[in-house]
């Protein structure tokens, strides 16, 4: 990006970030995965909340790493070691700065988004959980920010408490002051919701949780390609998300902790990479992050990360966002002309996802339907059993949009759902 | 859309529409078994009066895609009246013709009408919504217990279905 984009470029979009709308078609250009067909027709992919497709941006600074500069990092004195460890920690400056968190050592890189709630819940929360003790989930949780802490419970007894949610989809926040009791340990709660697309006021519930002094942890997943984050501003302990659902490669996310509580926390995974020195007597770890990162990293997919998140903030989120909403509009209207659809998800503050059942239509018969159609969307639980059985549905279609979706392909959704009725002859 | 036809073949989406023996417990049931597809939420119980080796009575009660339910609902027809052994053919035919390559030519002979349900064949994501009547539909036979799952790999689930293998 810094070579195609230039210094004149970068500064055009900076200033121009939320008056200029964005130009789709220059995106799509950037995005090779979009230019084909499926079953004949062109391919609208409209499952973006499942993983979102790469940039060239991304695509080049992972095969560049491979190209020019693959070593083993923080090891070799040569020159290539030097190269890849000067990447990966530049990757690692570069999520700082898109966090705004404080220092890099606040970043450590993880699998994705599941691997660094387990990563807290094991090394955080584990070792000062005490039977009795609670931790405060909400109605809208993925499995990753639910089993996690289920696994604890079995081991410590303690228990999870869970904020509802109302029939639009949003937190039910006047129940929070009453669930944060004097046992509660934790708040995990989701940024945007994958299933629904609700944008949870996660700064107002950590100053809450914080006025009670309970941590807390914010799973960012859905969050980071919609909307601008600063950890600092929300005030939150740990923030969390995976790299490929924000145009970034799969196998790397990142997790945010407050310095504090990185310095405190025991290593979760013993190996290589996270020691300062070890003999067969004992062992002492590295300091932060490195103490967190055992074994050798995932190189490419954290210099493709940053490649990834770079390339958005120049782009500008608050124009990918406007232009998101726009769809989400436009896709919301439409929809609901579709005889026998239901969306699921009303809330006033969404980003671009919109879950919705088609009555006398599963939620697979559409999926397969649409994609005949050259339409990609998810169907199914999207990993939220306990909200999809709180809204009395087994499945529910979903439509999730990125920053390269058109309001052509909006259209064509709607009109692949009367094709769905006219097949299943309804 | 002419493959789409292939899966949603007209007699498929009626009996999509109106599932024949459905949520019917039939008199005399003495073998039952749960499936569910937790991926894609289907969910079907089969329930069998079985009398001296022959299938009196079926039906069933979930919920369940256009290919399921349509499953579900044909299956029960085609067993009516049959014996055990015949129930098992009927079985076996069914799962080769859904799930292989290269089903055994005489296996469709033995299935009569539902053929109609082999379109899956070319919609691989949906085989699994075919045959989960009919190993739920096995399960029940054999009197196997636990949740019949068809979204886990084929020799995964035949364990299951052959209990603890």
């Amino acid at each position: 990006m810094n070579a195609a984009g230039g210094q004149p470029g970068m500064t055009a979009v900076a200033t121009g970030a939320m008056t200029l709308p964005l130009d789709v078609e220059t995106i799509r250009a950037e995005f090779p995965v979009l230019r084909q067909e499926v079953n004949g027709q062109p391919l609208a992919y409209l499952d973006n909340a499942a993983t979102t497709q790469k940039p060239r941006a991304v695509i080049d600074a992972v095969s560049g790493f491979y190209e020019r500069d693959c070593a083993n990092v923080h090891r070799g004195v040569h020159a290539l070691s030097a190269r890849a460890t000067a990447a990966y920690e530049a990757a690692r400056g570069t999520v700082q700065r898109r966090l705004n968190a404080s220092r890099p050592e606040e970043i450590v890189f993880v699998r994705g988004a599941t691997e660094a709630i387990n990563l807290v819940a094991w090394s955080f929360l584990r070792p000062r959980l005490q039977d009795g003790d609670e931790i405060l989930l909400t109605g809208m949780e993925h499995h990753a920010n639910i089993v996690p802490w289920q696994l604890l419970c079995q081991q410590s007894g303690a228990r999870l408490r869970v904020l509802p949610v109302t029939d639009a989809g949003e937190l039910r926040l006047e129940a929070l002051d009453g669930l944060l009791g004097d046992r509660t340990r934790l708040v995990a709660v989701t940024h945007v919701s994958n299933a629904l697309g609700t944008i949870n006021p996660v700064a107002e519930i950590a100053a809450r949780a914080h006025a009670r002094g309970v941590p807390v942890l914010v799973d960012g997943a859905q969050a980071l390609p919609h909307v601008a984050v600063d950890v600092q501003a929300l005030g939150v302990d740990f923030y969390v998300f995976s790299g490929h659902k924000v145009y970034g490669p799969s196998g790397i996310g990142a997790l945010y902790g407050k310095h504090e509580h990185l310095q405190a926390m025991p290593p979760w995974q013993g190996g290589g990479e996270m020691i300062q020195s070890v003999t067969f007597d004992r062992t002492t770890f590295a300091a932060p992050p490195l103490r967190f990162e055992a074994g050798t990293p995932n190189m490419e997919g954290a210099i493709g990360l940053a490649a990834a998140l770079e390339w958005l903030a120049c782009v500008g989120i608050g124009r990918a966002a406007a232009h998101e909403r726009a769809l989400l509009d436009h896709a919301t209207r439409a929809l609901r002309e579709v005889p026998g659809v239901r969306i699921i998800g009303t809330a006033a503050e969404k980003a671009a996802i919109i879950s919705f059942t088609m009555e006398g239509a599963h939620p697979h018969d559409i999926g397969t339907i649409l994609d005949h159609e050259g339409i990609a969307v998810r169907t199914g639980h999207h990993c939220a059993q306990p909200l999809m059985r709180r809204f009395g549905v087994p499945a529910t279609a979903r439509a999730s949009f990125a920053l390269y979706n058109t309001h052509a392909e909006v259209e064509r959704l709607a009109e692949g759902l009367r094709q769905v009725r006219r097949v299943l002859g309804r | 859309m002419s493959d789409l036809r292939a899966l949603y073949e007209e007699v498929i989406l009626e009996h999509n529409r109106k599932p024949r023996n459905y949520m019917k417990r039939p008199e005399g049931a003495n073998r039952s078994a749960y499936g569910f597809n937790p991926i894609c939420g289907d969910e079907f119980t089969i329930h069998m009066a079985v009398e001296d080796g022959v299938v009196k009575d079926v039906g069933f009660e979930g919920a369940g895609c256009a290919i399921s339910t349509a499953s579900a609902s044909m299956m029960t027809q085609a067993l009516m009246g049959r014996t055990e052994a015949e129930a098992e053919a009927l079985f076996e035919a069914m799962r080769d013709l859904l799930t292989h390559d290269h089903p055994d030519p005489a296996a469709a002979g033995r299935v009569g009408k539902l053929q109609v349900l082999t379109g899956v064949r070319e919609f691989p994501m949906r085989v699994k919504c075919a045959t989960l009547a009919w190993h739920t539909m096995h399960a029940a036979l054999h009197g196997v217990d636990g949740t019949v799952n068809t979204e886990e790999p084929e020799e995964r689930h035949q364990c299951a279905i052959g209990g603890g293998h």
